[in-house]
């Protein structure tokens, strides 16, 4: 019951939240310098009836309020507007490029999770010199950038060793993976190195728990202890770097995507801020924004499942 | 022995029997535990009495091998009947699982807070036996009964349930395997007055009722005599007195255990001022030569400071064992100055 309420509560917030964000976003294009009207001319010079007919057909010369209000109407609608580089519906844009952006992501995610998670409890468990060389490899991935990643990885696996394709996407879901994989390396590698130490801290800081050394005491093997006390523990830290994780994600994908020409949201939101596409970069923007909110919405309501100390809403006990 | 305990029981061989211990830590001088002797039988209750870093702790420890990282450990600890530091890891998770449980300090810290109250009773079961979860989980029941609770904790969290509840989960958690051989290790100290007393009382009574050996550590000299009956009082490592409780508190043999009871607080003498023993424990990081308490000791001599007394028994009582070159000297006294 309390569950229901917690989510509704958090999906109201969550829905107010996303406002504010349409709001600012909205805002932000305004505030940047030019006039739209003027990209879409591109520097040719217009007669006054040519810029009146533009600005016409985009509402240009409506009022702020007036234009904020129908474009949020719009929303509602599932109208994300029409692209002003593209000539197209930016539904179809998304539609289009969502897919290939939401694989990438999620491929990297299990990267991260998997390599984050095995790394760190390896390096927490063995200690010594395979916990030392965790340290050393996981710093000097926290300490790449993913643009950065991004062209290592293509010249050592792509142009030198051809393991991979250096770019593109190919055809069919098979072609897809094996052309997403090292994008999706280079977007994972920071973050593998962030998770591989957050587990590691976090497990160490079990280990010295007295409820280790008693279930020791009980005569649990170590191995299970590891994973049923441990490990299990350090789930709750590690959970609270979800919301963390799935941002740099899709802030570190524009990147990515840029760098492997992948056609992606990403790459299309860069190429839609250069040429000043107000409507798309607006509906790029803010479906990040609503993603963002989604992964810390679901880590929220995960955590009170991973720790039952951590209760739904305010002072309420779930027993 | 005033243990009320059926004789056919004392009979038996000790449940926990430790010769010579000597346990050694890295980057110290000398030995922590500097050849402890100390035996319980089926059924008694031993309480181990001393300062903070007298070695008592590391001694109930010791006997789950529960060792600090980098320990090494001499002589022989023999839990009815298996030598412990020989055992095989998987031996040693039988014996920990079933014949010796620890009951911790502080229930909160022992418990992990994250999983059921049920699981953490029916665990080692599960894991180290193959009982099925439903077995587990009836035994789980049972033991919480008979640790005055209602088997409708199993479903609980640890935060959900009190101090006192809880501690009363870890003595049902430590008599899941059958255990032979209990150690209590400042098993009331984290808890209130209330608690304390009801917890003592569970103790005393599972002895009776179960025929457990219990091994008692803790500080305090009161709950020892009220629950024990046998001390042994530890000072630097070493067992300096070991008697029945009412003779040791009574006449106390060892100088050290003599300035304990006069720095003992007493509801019937409210008026004294308590003696506060002067000095400080020896460090680890210094050799030691003689008796250890000799620099902290009134009765002190040069032969003190020269040769280690040996554990002898008092004449005329061959119970009452006092490792001091002046043993005699304190005799008739009350311990109290």
């Amino acid at each position: 019951m309390n569950f229901v309420r917690f989510a509704l509560r958090r999906v109201a917030e969550m829905a107010a939240t996303l406002l504010g964000a349409s709001f600012v976003i909205f805002g932000a294009m305004y505030l940047a310098p030019g006039n739209p009207a003027s990209f879409l001319l591109s520097g040719r010079s217009a007669s006054p009836e040519t810029l009146r007919a533009l600005n016409a057909q985009y509402h240009l010369d409506a009022p702020f309020a007036v234009r904020y209000a129908r474009w949020l109407e719009q929303l509602l609608h599932g109208d994300f507007g029409r692209s002003i580089t593209y000539r197209t519906d930016v539904s179809r844009l998304l539609a289009d490029r969502l897919p290939a952006t939401l694989l990438l992501v999620f491929m990297a995610l299990v990267l991260v999770l998997v390599g984050g998670l095995v790394l760190g409890r390896i390096g927490a468990v063995r200690g010594g010199a395979v916990d030392s060389t965790i340290l050393i490899t996981t710093a000097l991935a926290v300490g790449t950038p993913s643009f950065v990643a991004a062209v290592l990885l293509q010249g050592l696996f792509a142009l030198r060793l051809h393991w991979f394709p250096a770019g593109g996407t190919g055809d069919g879901l098979g072609q897809l993976l094996w052309h997403l994989t090292l994008p999706a390396l280079a977007l994972a590698l920071y973050l593998i190195g962030m998770l591989a130490r957050v587990t590691r801290g976090a497990m160490l800081d079990v280990l010295g728990q007295e409820h280790v050394t008693v279930a020791l005491s009980r005569g649990v093997p170590k191995r299970r202890v590891i994973g049923r006390h441990v490990f299990r523990n350090a789930l709750g830290t590690v959970l609270t770097t979800g919301g963390l994780i799935v941002s740099t994600l899709l802030v570190c994908t524009v990147l990515v995507e840029s760098a492997f020409g992948v056609g992606g949201i990403g790459q299309l939101l860069e190429l839609s801020i250069t040429t000043k596409d107000f409507p798309t970069v607006q509906a790029i923007s803010l479906i990040m924004v609503g993603l963002f909110m989604a992964v810390n919405l679901v880590v929220d309501l995960l955590h009170p499942l991973v720790d039952p100390r951590v209760t739904y809403g305010s002072g309420r006990s779930i027993g | 022995m005033s243990a009320p305990v059926s004789p056919a029981l004392l009979d038996t061989a000790p449940v926990l029997d430790i010769r010579g211990l000597r346990l050694r830590l890295p980057r110290t001088a000398r030995p922590v535990l500097d050849g402890v002797d100390l035996t319980v039988s089926a059924g008694e209750t031993v309480a181990l009495v001393g300062e903070s870093g007298s070695g008592k702790t590391l001694t109930s420890r010791s006997v789950l091998r529960l060792l600090p990282p980098g320990a090494v450990a001499e002589g022989r600890i023999s839990v009815a009947g298996a030598d412990v530091l020989t055992l095989t890891p998987r031996q040693l998770r039988t014996l920990r699982a079933g014949t010796a449980a620890m009951i911790f300090q502080d229930p909160r810290a022992a418990i992990n807070p994250l999983r059921r109250i049920g699981d953490f009773l029916t665990e080692s079961l599960r894991l180290n036996t193959k009982t099925p979860t439903a077995a587990a989980e009836a035994r789980a029941g049972a033991m919480l009964e008979a640790v005055g609770l209602p088997p409708a904790l199993l479903r609980r969290y640890p935060s959900q349930v009190s101090g006192g509840m809880l501690q009363r989960v870890m003595i049902a958690a430590a008599l899941m395997g059958e255990p032979a051989l209990l150690l209590a290790d400042e098993a009331t100290t984290a808890l209130d007055v209330i608690s304390q007393a009801e917890i003592v009382a569970l103790l005393a009574d599972l002895r009776t009722r179960f025929g457990t050996g219990l091994l008692f550590v803790t500080h305090d000299l009161g709950l020892a005599a009220a629950l024990s009956d046998r001390v042994c009082v530890m000072y630097a490592g070493r067992i300096v007195e070991s008697a029945p409780a009412g003779a040791l508190f009574a006449r106390p043999r060892h100088p050290y255990t003599a300035a304990l009871l006069a720095a003992t607080p007493r509801l019937d003498a409210p008026q004294g001022r308590l003696d506060a023993i002067e000095g400080q424990p020896p460090d680890l990081r210094t050799e030691l030569t003689g008796c250890p308490f000799a620099p902290r000791c009134a009765s002190a001599t040069d032969v003190c400071f020269e040769r280690t007394p040996a554990a002898d028994a008092v004449p005329g009582d061959p119970a009452h064992l006092v490792s001091c070159h002046h043993g005699d000297r304190l005799e008739g006294s009350t311990g109290h100055a």
